[in-house]
């Protein structure tokens, strides 16, 4: 086996190994994104809020 | 402010909470006829080898002692809350973590210590030995007290939400694991005949850690709940 | 110095200081982790017992380290927000629930994946790994709680409080699990226990645990600027800069 298909066997464990890198992966970019949008979403909100606001002094 | 007032204080509290209760008696049967209903469906649930259940029976009992202590706590501050003498007790010159003991007394008397009364049957029922009944009892005693006195914290946090019941669950079931495992395994180990002096200074480590920071979390907690 | 941290308490400061600090903080944990797990999975020899399979320790350990730190930072933070009535602390402790739970969800999956090739089964009831689903449990008592109660400052308050109450029952919950675990369990049949670590397995450890700690105040401050421009929604500042993003 050549080296790089040596490192993606991992010894016989790759299903655990890269599963639970995987898992890993999924949960720290769900953790960034979710206050990404979460702001995204807020500063829409108020922007709508003072726009409506403005129009109806 | 003198000890005497305070000392006055907490027994008048406790007993108009305790004939309250005795006004509304059947409030008072809920709980224990909970207690007895949830034990015996085990056997029904898992055969009635008299082998098994006895090995099974100190974690069946705990855990329902554990979910009828759990269901009952609503009572220590829902009609306060509702007729609000709660707000009165927040401004009373009394320390309020000194009332809340009281109120969690109380409720211990009323719905904790009901359970000891039945918990030999229970014990037969399930062919525990009497040593191990004995256990139960003392473990009962010792423990029930603890699940009132963190109950209340718990209690006190949602007091003020309209379904508060599965939330309340939520956080105080996790916070009762120690009193179950120590309280479960004395009572097993009462039946091989192993000595329980260790299991019962741990759970009375636990009462008495409970009783000094609990009324005063409790109180820390209604303040904010209230506000 | 102390104007700095005088500046940090005032929420429109706080906000900015904190925008400016995230691309620094995310780029070193980025490079970091890179880093780490080029020398954990590349460098880091294969393990005499347990294979390969042991390099999930690189994830599994640092997560469940921050497990218990984050739930500690949590409860002393609400602490302080209860006890000097600072908002920022208050902000922090709530932001730090999710990613608490996160990390706990992290190691206790991790956890049981490793034991599958290591134990034979994808559970066991070893005290560690029970003591952490009950610490999974109260990180989701705190945030239910929050969720429960609509004023958010009050919510904040209470659940501070319950973080600190956890915090003192921590110790015991793990004493008492570790007891109930000799009692019934008998020795735990593992594989690990071999104390003496490998320099090479020791850095990558070390180098992902300092990482995943960066990530942690990464995304607190990014939860927390979210929190801020929430309770700050009335405040000028906010209004200005909702006008000009």
């Amino acid at each position: 086996m050549s080296g790089v298909q040596e490192f993606f066997h991992m010894g016989g464990y790759a299903v655990y190994v890269w599963s639970s890198y995987a898992i890993a992966l999924v949960v720290l970019v769900a953790n960034i994104l979710v206050p990404v949008f979460q702001r995204r979403k807020l500063l829409a909100r108020l922007a709508r809020r003072q726009r409506r606001e403005r129009r109806q002094p | 402010m003198s000890t005497a007032s305070l000392n006055r204080a907490f027994a008048l509290l406790l007993w108009r909470d305790l004939v309250l209760a005795l006004r509304r008696r059947t409030e008072l049967l809920n709980p224990l006829l909970f207690f007895v209903l949830v034990t015996t469906l085990f056997p029904l649930g898992i055969g009635a080898d008299p082998a098994l259940l006895s090995a099974i029976a100190p974690g069946i009992i705990w855990v329902a002692a554990l979910l009828a202590a759990m269901l009952s706590l609503d009572s220590v501050f829902r009609s306060d809350f509702e007729d609000g003498s709660l707000e009165q007790f927040l401004i009373s010159a009394q320390p309020l973590s000194v009332l809340v003991l009281a109120k969690v007394v109380a409720h211990w008397l009323i719905t904790g210590l009901p359970l000891l009364i039945v918990a030999p049957l229970l014990g037969l029922l399930l062919h525990l030995s009497g040593a191990s009944i004995g256990a139960l009892l003392l473990t009962l005693l010792l423990g029930t007290p603890v699940l009132s006195l963190i109950g209340a914290i718990g209690v006190a946090l949602t007091v003020g939400l309209r379904r508060g019941g599965v939330i309340l669950s939520l956080l105080v079931l996790p916070l009762y694991i120690p009193v179950l495992i120590f309280a479960a395994d004395a009572v097993a180990s009462s039946g091989a005949g192993l000595p329980i002096t260790a299991h019962l200074s741990l759970l009375a480590a636990l009462l008495v850690l409970a009783l000094s920071l609990s009324p005063l979390a409790t109180a820390a907690a209604l303040k904010i709940s209230l506000s | 110095m102390l104007r700095f941290f005088h500046q940090l308490g005032s929420p429109k400061h706080f906000y900015r200081i904190a925008g400016s600090w995230i691309p620094w903080l995310a780029a070193v944990c980025g490079l970091l982790m890179l880093y780490g797990l080029y020398q954990g999975m590349v460098v880091a020899p294969t393990d005499y017992q347990q294979g390969d399979s042991y390099r999930i320790m690189f994830i599994h350990v640092p997560s469940a380290w921050m497990s218990l730190f984050i739930y500690v930072v949590m409860a002393a933070a609400g602490a302080i927000g209860l006890i000097w009535h600072m908002k920022l602390a208050e902000v922090i402790a709530i932001s730090s629930a999710p990613i608490g739970a996160s990390f706990t969800f992290l190691a206790l999956v991790t956890g049981s994946i490793w034991g599958k090739p290591m134990w034979g089964t994808w559970w066991v009831w070893d005290a560690r790994l029970t003591s952490e689903l009950i610490l999974l449990f109260l990180y989701l008592g705190v945030m239910a709680l929050y969720g429960a109660i609509d004023d958010k400052r009050t919510a904040a308050r209470a659940t501070a409080i319950l973080a600190i109450v956890g915090v003192v029952n921590i110790p015991i919950i793990h004493y008492s699990v570790e007891w109930w675990n000799t009692l019934h369990q008998g020795p735990t049949v593992t594989k690990f226990g071999a104390p003496s670590i490998d320099i090479r397995m020791l850095i990558p450890l070390l180098v992902m645990a300092v990482a995943f700690k960066l990530f942690y105040l990464l995304v607190v401050l990014m939860r927390a600027r979210v929190e801020v421009l929430e309770r700050e929604r009335n405040a000028r500042w906010v209004r200005e800069l909702v006008e000009a993003p």
